[in-house]
């Protein structure tokens, strides 16, 4: 439980929000050329890593867009919030 | 030879005011190497190494644990036990363990307090009937007690339940396994360690994993907070700290790991003598034998390891109970907690070879891994001592995430996940 800093409506409870999984997961080119291993890459495997984890978010129950969040799984702390399409903050 | 516990020696150690018990394991220092290193000292990790002793002779084996036995999901859990699964693989894998939960207090000379109360499935809407029938009508092919109840029956089943047709989700039905139930979930894991330990197993608490040393493709050893460990075989079995162990590996898995909330209320005289699961509200409820209500949440979306999470879940879940359970509307909640449980894609867990010659993941239990604890130790050790699959877990390998032969139990099994 935590507070979001959605970037279109400012804090707001989590329970707001639907987390989305793992940012930046790039949807392949050429889907018609990739083999089974990279198909399961893809769509199955994930980092799920204890610590900073860059994440997709829905603010659901409010403005409804999508962003990015960069967050510590570890303790549910927030780094920093940041929108679709802009390039992942170094940490 | 450790001591068996009977009513002679609970009578003998009651002249001594119980204070000269025998100690139920070690607690041995790591040696230098090891035939097989069980990393994670929970119920699955314990019976892993407990059944490579007993039936594969593997006896020069450890368990790292890096708190102590059974202080993780072992301890954290709602202690429910069903085989109901839809699916073939998923029955057998299920199944198997529940016929070893039968008679594991007498093998152990441990008593688990296995009771098999059973375990009630309610439907509240027109779909959850019909795939509850259709659930029923599978278990029973494949040899698993399994009986449909209308609203009538469910009544009569457990008396408590709020059957009237004008609550938001109504009761139109449920499904009963009376060889389902609960058992102690703590006398799992030290029942398992007593065991192991008494056949040379190490059990190593405290001992937390660091590293795992390879070169090229063969497993070389681990690094632990205890030292460098030789061993050419590992077993994974760290639930929702599995992915943080394959990082150290070099290898990803297919899961994500998520906070799950069970509550206990304070305990009350006999009120509930089944466990009541129910799909669509998200809310199941047991008794305990000290009396407290045991009552299952669901998980939060977000990853996280923080063994806390949200309010509201616990929230929707009191709401669900309340309207199916109107007498506990007085009840007090004394704990809350939260375990972090790691979830395969199909909802179906991996008991596996890995690409990585040696090593071994047990892991995707997600929600549901208590049930199985016999069965995922016994078919683990047979995958670790055999390098081979056992057939009742070949279809639960890695390389179905590759193949797509997908055990999708998401919502086919008896509960969400």
């Amino acid at each position: 439980m935590f507070i979001i800093n959605c970037p279109f409506c400012g804090k707001r409870d989590q329970s707001e929000f639907k987390a989305g999984g793992e940012a930046h997961i790039i949807r392949p080119k050429q889907p018609t050329e990739l083999s089974d291993d990279e198909w399961a890459e893809y769509l199955f495997m994930r980092k799920n890593i204890k610590g900073v984890q860059f994440e997709r978010w829905n603010h659901v129950h409010g403005c409804r867009k999508w962003f990015n969040i960069v967050r510590d799984t570890s303790n549910d702390e927030i780094k920093t919030v940041y929108k679709m399409g802009e390039d992942p903050p170094k940490l | 030879m450790k001591n068996k516990y009977s009513i002679f020696s609970l009578f003998k150690n009651a002249f001594s005011y119980h204070e000269n018990w025998e100690k139920a394991w070690k607690d041995p220092e790591p040696k230098n190497e090891y035939d097989a290193v069980i990393v994670g000292g929970g119920g699955h990790g314990l019976a892993t190494a407990y059944y490579l002793a007993k039936k594969h002779n593997m006896k020069n084996i450890a368990v790292v644990e890096k708190g102590w036995i059974g202080g993780g999901n072992t301890g954290r859990n709602t202690t429910i036990i069903r085989s109901n699964y839809l699916w073939d693989a998923s029955a057998g894998l299920y199944d198997h363990a529940l016929k070893i939960w039968e008679g594991l207090s007498q093998e152990l000379n441990y008593n688990i307090m296995f009771s098999q109360r059973g375990v009630m499935n309610l439907a509240h809407n027109l779909q959850d009937v019909r795939d509850l029938k259709r659930r029923t009508h599978a278990n029973r092919l494949n040899g698993i007690d399994a009986v449909y109840l209308s609203t009538e029956e469910v009544k009569k089943f457990c008396p408590i339940i709020n059957t009237s047709q004008d609550i938001r989700y109504p009761v139109l039905g449920g499904t009963l396994q009376r060889r389902a139930g609960t058992a102690r979930h703590d006398a799992v894991a030290w029942g398992y360690a007593r065991g192991a330990d008494e056949m040379g197993v190490d059990i190593i608490q405290n001992c937390e994993v660091k590293g795992i040393k390879r070169i090229n493709d063969n497993i070389e050893g681990l690094e632990t907070t205890k030292g460098f460990i030789k061993t050419k075989k590992i077993g994974v079995v760290t639930a929702g700290h599995s992915s943080v162990i394959a990082n150290m590996a070099g290898l990803k898995l297919p899961l994500e790991s998520k906070p799950l909330q069970a509550l206990v209320s304070e305990p009350v005289k006999p009120i509930i003598d089944t466990v009541v699961m129910s799909n669509a509200v998200h809310a199941y409820v047991s008794q305990s034998d000290k009396g407290e209500l045991v009552i299952g949440a669901g998980t939060d979306d977000y990853i996280s390891y923080t063994q806390k999470g949200s309010h509201e879940i616990v929230e929707g879940t009191l709401k669900a109970i309340l309207e199916l359970y109107p007498i506990f509307s007085r009840m007090r909640m004394l704990r809350q907690w939260g375990g972090i449980v790691d979830i395969c894609p199909d909802a179906s867990p991996i008991i596996s070879k890995t690409s990585i010659k040696g090593l071994y993941f047990n892991c995707g239990w997600g929600t549901g891994g208590f049930k199985a604890t016999p069965g995922s130790g016994d078919l683990f050790a047979h995958t670790i001592a055999n390098d081979e699959p056992h057939k009742l877990n070949a279809a639960f390998n890695i390389n179905r995430f590759v193949s797509g032969d997908l055990v999708d139990e998401h919502g086919a099994a008896a509960v969400a996940h």
